[in-house]
């Protein structure tokens, strides 16, 4: 029996699945990772595009499935969804910001077989919650988190850190055991679609990350074994770069709203790649042959420096869709390491972030908002050539 | 409900976990909110019979006729211990 799985177990199967089920969102959020030219995208999938992904990925060996967006809750038919995935024996997480959600619901998708919820917070405090979101949700939010509990999910919450609410770390910890959470997600900004058009008022300094991070380990040891507390430094202020989704085409496979297959969210961006849709080609075909999901798998792509370095087994390089976006080509080393000949870029960065706080509120740049119309706005300017690069 | 894993104790997988067989693998698996874990063979073994009806001196004798030749007992309340620390079984 060992024998004849063994060869299939070396091939790397999506385990993850991702499901974005739509662009549409009720929230502006401006860290927001979707693409800024999400207004673009027409089309989505229907149900049964959505049932067939998901059986093929199951047949392959799928087993997390995430219902993400925008905002999942938007799509009148994902209590379906879920009765599918989880008849086909996914472990389901709905992603979701909680807007748009009520107790009805809630308990309808227990009835179909959800294994778990996340809301996502801006903040902790209702003021800069509803500032950040665009939109008036912290209380709404507050109420869906007792809900999930009620329902018997796991409650996992999600605050995304950025400048304007790290200093607040230990009072969202607070709100999370106050709401009994089984797991909080510290969620380090990552600098992809929104986010990066908002860098210089998102990216923390390096005294506003250590003192969250010296909170975040007070509040693991204190609460340990009763919630557990994820906290990730962001990569900018790393020698290091992350593993991006463990390596390209090695776990994850993102499917967006009008169904196309990335190898993760981000990646729509990189140019030079066509990426193939559900529509057109079988998930197995994607993953395993298209030449999108092989072009940077394994370590042949690799340039110096990584591509003599002992360290690419471990970090493979990086994030791809980072060392396009900050140096050009998305096969340099993510210029988040130190060895990366372009490290001077991040610290650049760094450097403009740390500027631009010191700067009086009345000439820093505002935060540019997700919405419909900043996506057709930035889409525009791309067209007319003022908008240098469209992330 | 003790803390402790007795051999009275009748463990049962926690509700907010999912516990299954997975093809694919060829093993079995636990399942929680964004992650998995692969069980060893006999790690899978163990926790197919904590149903929440068999007590773990139930479960030791029900392993020890299907695999006759281990010295087990040690091994299963290691393993209980283990899993009940992580949170994937409770005492019922
Ligand atoms: S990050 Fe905010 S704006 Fe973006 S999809 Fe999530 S809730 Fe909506
Ligand atoms: S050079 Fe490349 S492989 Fe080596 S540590 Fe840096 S990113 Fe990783």
């Amino acid at each position: 029996m060992k024998t004849v799985g063994s060869e299939l177990n070396n091939q790397p199967k999506p385990l993850w699945l991702l499901a974005e089920l739509t662009y549409k969102c009720p929230l502006q959020c401006p860290y927001c990772s979707n693409p800024v030219d999400f207004a673009k995208a027409k089309n989505e999938l229907s149900t049964e595009d959505w049932l067939r992904v998901m059986r093929e990925a199951r047949a392959m060996g799928a087993t997390q499935l995430g219902f993400s967006g925008g905002e999942p809750l938007v799509r009148r038919d994902l209590e379906e969804l879920i009765r599918e995935a989880r008849r086909l024996g996914f472990y389901t997480n709905l992603i979701t910001s909680g807007v748009g959600m009520d107790e009805e619901r809630i308990k309808g998708f227990k009835e179909a077989g959800l294994d778990h919820i996340q809301v996502s917070f801006q903040a902790s405090s209702e003021e800069l919650n509803n500032f950040i979101a665009g939109t008036d949700a912290f209380k709404h939010k507050l109420e869906m988190a007792r809900l999930v509990k009620k329902y018997g999910y796991p409650m996992v919450l999600c605050f995304v850190l950025h400048r304007q609410n790290q200093e607040q770390v230990r009072d969202i910890l607070e709100l999370a055991i106050t709401l009994n959470a089984d797991y909080v997600e510290l969620a380090t900004t990552q600098y992809y679609g929104w986010a990066m058009v908002n860098r210089d008022q998102l990216l923390p300094s390096r005294e506003q990350l250590e003192q969250a991070e010296a909170i975040a380990h007070e509040y693991q040891k204190k609460m340990k074994g009763k919630m557990k507390i994820y906290y990730v430094v962001p990569d900018y202020y790393e020698t290091r770069p992350k593993a991006c989704m463990n390596g390209w085409g090695a776990v994850f496979l993102t499917i967006t709203p009008d169904g196309t297959a990335l190898p993760c969210h981000a990646a729509g961006q990189l140019p030079g790649m066509t990426f193939p849709n559900v529509r057109d080609h079988s998930i197995d075909w994607i993953w395993n042959d298209s030449p999108d999901f092989n072009k940077f798998r394994g370590f042949d792509w690799m340039k110096e420096p990584c591509r003599s370095c002992p360290e690419r087994f471990k970090d493979f390089g990086g994030c791809r869709c980072q060392a396009y976006m900050l140096t050009g080509d998305a096969a340099n080393t993510d210029p988040v390491c130190d060895l990366s000949p372009r490290h001077q870029v991040v610290l650049d960065a760094i450097a403009a972030a740390k500027e631009a706080a010191q700067r009086p509120v009345a000439v820093v740049k505002p935060l540019v908002f997700r919405n419909p119309q900043n996506s057709k706005r930035r889409i525009a300017e791309k067209q007319a050539g003022v908008a240098g690069t469209l992330y | 409900m003790s803390d402790e894993m007795a051999g009275d104790t009748v463990p049962e997988i926690t509700p907010t976990f999912r516990f299954q067989w997975e093809e694919a693998q060829q093993c079995h698996v636990i399942l929680y909110p964004e992650g998995m874990v692969k069980l060893s063979p006999s790690a899978g073994e163990i926790l197919k019979r904590c149903d929440g009806e068999k007590t773990i001196e139930s479960i030791i004798r029900d392993l020890k006729t299907q695999f006759p030749d281990a010295n087990l007992d040690a091994d299963v309340y290691k393993f209980l211990e283990v899993a009940h620390e992580n949170g994937w079984i409770r005492a019922k």
